[in-house]
């Protein structure tokens, strides 16, 4: 098993946890209030435009590298 | 993914002052305060040395018994249109992810620590007293269910070949039962038989994967599933199946922990994979108290 960080909860901060991880939280927690600058930003739309930053990147990542890994249905 | 949206929230907003440009007392031009968390009982102390989203400085806005913890940011980075463009931005993305987490984690080691959701902004320490002595009920509400209690993740991910291996159904059928139809039904009976083959694989795994979850979340104070992460985002080689986060009391870290190792060991093929300590990300409900509708989602309340 891998635990990321066992130390306790009264260890040292977490070592450097993963984006993905950390990405999960952010977006999907948090207490929400209605800040003095909120914009659609920050309440409807930073979800789907983080995501979609983060695809579109770690796609251009993968492009250079070809064909996708999914084991697709064969045609009929 | 829950996330908070209402009708209200669709609307364009006007009924804040736009913050651009405008001066109120003890205001800088050009600067909004970034909010990261509200903490009840914390030693600043501890925030020595961290540095917040576009490495500013974190400070801490006492009211009555909370404290948040704020930096000073630049409007030139946290403005409508700037913000838009830098969350389009990985780097920057995860630059500012990081620095709000490392703010948040800091204080949760050290005192119950609600974070506030990421680009969280307010004209001045004085709008974000107002917010805290607004919202004192609801933060002490969610302080009150994280005092002693901290965040696990646990993802499951199944490596389908191995898991597979001791119960796979034998390649070819015998063709004897129906043997008439030629190739083109012979490769449909083949397709079936794979299909099914699959089918109880998937079965399997995801009873599994449920039986896991049924075995921590006896340790659990509440749970949330998160949806399955892409792999390409994870990096992990597996098929990810379920992706949890657990509340737990302090006192039975040890025990779901222990839980946790020997369902990893238990099955070849299958990694269960735990991370944290974290602050109780998953576990706010997320509504917008300060008006909106919606909420998070959790699961059973164990004991």
């Amino acid at each position: 098993m891998t635990v990321a960080v066992d130390t306790g909860p009264s260890g040292p901060p977490m070592e450097r946890v993963s984006l993905v991880d950390l990405l999960d939280r952010l977006l999907a927690g948090g207490v929400v209030l209605t800040g003095d600058l909120v914009i659609s930003i920050a309440e409807i739309d930073l979800v789907e435009v983080s995501l979609r930053a983060l695809i579109t990147t770690v796609r251009d990542e993968l492009a250079p590298h070809g064909a996708g890994v999914a084991a697709g249905e064969e045609q009929p | 993914m829950n996330h908070p949206m209402s009708d209200r929230d669709r609307q364009p907003q006007t009924r804040q002052p736009p913050v651009r440009g405008e001066q109120t007392p003890g205001s800088q031009a050009g600067t909004a305060v970034y909010l990261y968390g509200v903490a009840r009982g914390l030693d600043t102390a501890v925030l020595g040395g961290v540095t917040g989203v576009t490495s500013a400085p974190v400070r801490a806005v006492p009211e009555g018994d909370l404290i948040a913890l704020v930096s000073t940011v630049d409007l030139a980075d946290f403005g409508e249109d700037a913000l838009r463009d830098h969350l389009e931005d990985l780097a920057w993305l995860e630059a500012a992810a990081r620095a709000h987490h490392e703010v948040v984690d800091r204080a949760a080691q050290a005192a119950p620590t609600a974070p506030v959701r990421i680009a969280t902004l307010y004209r001045d320490d004085d709008r974000v007293r107002q917010v805290l002595a607004d919202q004192h009920g609801e933060f002490t509400r969610v302080l009150d269910l994280i005092s002693g209690r901290t965040e696990w993740g646990v993802k499951i991910y199944v490596h389908p070949e191995a898991f597979d291996a001791g119960a796979a159904l034998p390649e070819p059928q015998p063709a004897a039962a129906r043997g008439s139809g030629g190739p083109g039904a012979s490769y449909l009976r083949r397709r079936q038989a794979q299909r099914r083959s699959r089918q109880e694989a998937d079965r399997r795994i995801s009873d599994y994967a449920q039986s896991v979850h049924e075995r921590l979340t006896r340790y659990a104070r509440a749970s949330r599933r998160h949806p399955p992460q892409d792999q390409r985002l994870s990096g992990h080689t597996g098929v990810p199946v379920l992706n949890m986060a657990y509340l737990l009391d302090d006192e039975h870290t040890k025990e779901f922990l222990d839980t946790a190792r020997r369902a990893d060991a238990e099955l070849t093929g299958v990694d269960v994979e735990v991370t944290g300590p974290w602050p109780p990300y998953s576990f706010i409900d997320t509504t917008d108290t300060t008006g909106g509708t919606g909420g998070g989602r959790r699961e059973g309340e164990g004991r």
